[in-house]
């Protein structure tokens, strides 16, 4: 009797499930968004060649000013542009585990662990804080 | 470099960083860094924002299969996850006062020491090891059960306070150099809080890709991940990590530890020729 119950209906067995669901949506959208800008990107840059070379720390340094932004990058996409697509899908990538955390958070929720309720909700603060603080 | 044969080995690159990150638990990073910095001559900041997403790929593309096995524990993820998250912003603070090339050479020393200890050391019999637990462990509902080709085995977590502070150094150590250091997770864990060894690292691939993503929209923002390079080792770790994470379920733990030695003694020499080096 006790057997069947925890093998039919246990929560942790659809948890499991909905996670696995989410990780893999997640990873497929981003895999497939970026490797769809790849290509327009590839085809635009065809022939290119790469320059990653240091730049002395204190000159101005890294991507493009619309690649860093989600609007522009929005904009970038609307255009048609290879790389603004590829960051659209670092950004579906980047997404995917705080989108874990969160749904951690509802399924200790459900799960009326209140425990558990608290520590995610405590790791949830520290990355939004992380996140605020470090966009300056 | 042309662009396309520079994205080639990139790829292939990418594909060997998510098949030892998966299998280990590691980032990722610690191919990824070396490749694109000495191999393909990439300045510091784009290879460590590349890492980053190196990290995040890798964590989420060997879950899949992880929480079909039913291995990871997510409950000790979570809760050592407040001891890394905190770390690693002590440790972006730290950052600005400290010399790196020091921190890179002892971080470096430090990681050869435990590679040494773990290889060494006579592989500790996991699922037999039942007795007695810490009253925190029960307190926090760590303990937990994971499926064996014998059954499933359960298992009782130990020294939780003093797994959470190595954690918290862990997390430091994140925030100072930008990897996921997963290498620290799975000591803490495994050697530390005696949780089995594959529990460890799946557990570590949860929280590296957490960690991971947290900074990731920093240094996104600051303009170091750059979509020319992003774009073959999201791909190409993605497909490294599936790879890896169909071995794992069968892969003996014995041989992993000797694997997952050599990897962190791999990393250590590429630190400390960092540090030397100034590179860092």
């Amino acid at each position: 009797m006790k057997k069947t119950f925890d093998k039919k209906s246990s929560p942790r067995k659809d948890v499991d499930t909905y996670i696995g669901k989410l990780l893999r949506f997640g990873v497929f959208l981003s895999c497939g968004i970026t490797l769809t800008g790849g290509l327009i990107y590839l085809f635009q840059q065809h022939g290119a060649v790469t320059d990653y070379s240091p730049i002395p720390f204190g000159e101005p340094f890294g991507v493009e000013n619309y690649l860093r932004d989600f609007s522009t990058i929005l904009s970038g996409i609307a255009a048609f542009d290879g790389a603004a697509i590829i960051q659209l899908g670092v950004i579906a990538l980047i997404a995917t585990p705080i989108l874990r955390v969160i749904f951690s958070l509802l399924i200790f929720l459900i799960e009326k662990d209140y425990l558990y309720v608290a520590i995610t909700s405590i790791v949830l603060l520290i990355i939004l804080t992380n996140m605020i603080l470090g966009l300056h | 470099m042309i662009l396309e044969l520079f994205i080639l080995i990139l790829f292939v690159g990418a594909i060997v960083a998510g098949f030892v990150g998966s299998l280990t638990g590691l980032g990722g990073g610690v191919v990824i860094i070396p490749l694109l910095t000495f191999g393909l001559g990439v300045d510091i900041r784009y290879a460590v924002g590349t890492a980053l997403v190196t990290s995040i790929a890798t964590s989420s593309g060997a879950a899949i299969a992880y929480i079909k096995e039913k291995i990871t524990n997510v409950r000790i993820g979570m809760f050592l996850e407040i001891a890394t998250t905190l770390g690693a912003v002590a440790g972006a603070l730290i950052a600005v006062y400290l010399n790196k090339q020091y921190l890179a050479v002892i971080f470096g020393c430090v990681l050869i020491f435990s590679a040494l200890r773990m290889t060494v050391k006579k592989a500790a019999q996991d699922s037999d090891d039942n007795t007695g637990t810490s009253r925190i462990a029960e307190k926090l509902k760590l303990n937990g059960s994971y499926p064996t080709a014998q059954g499933v085995v359960r298992y009782r977590v130990k020294n939780v306070i003093a797994g959470y502070f190595i954690m918290m150094g862990a997390g430091v150590l994140s925030g100072l150099f930008g990897i996921g250091s997963g290498a620290f997770k799975v000591l803490a864990m495994d050697t530390v809080m005696k949780i089995p060894f594959k529990v460890s690292a799946t557990t570590s691939n949860f929280m590296v890709g957490v960690t991971a993503a947290a900074s990731a929209v920093v240094y996104f923002r600051r303009g170091y991940i750059d979509p020319g390079l992003a774009m073959p080792v999201v791909t190409g770790v993605l497909l490294g990590a599936f790879l890896g994470s169909k071995i794992l379920p069968k892969a003996s733990v014995a041989k992993l530890k000797l694997f997952f030695g050599i990897v962190i003694s791999f990393l250590a020499v590429s630190m400390i020729y960092n540090g030397i080096t100034g590179k860092m």
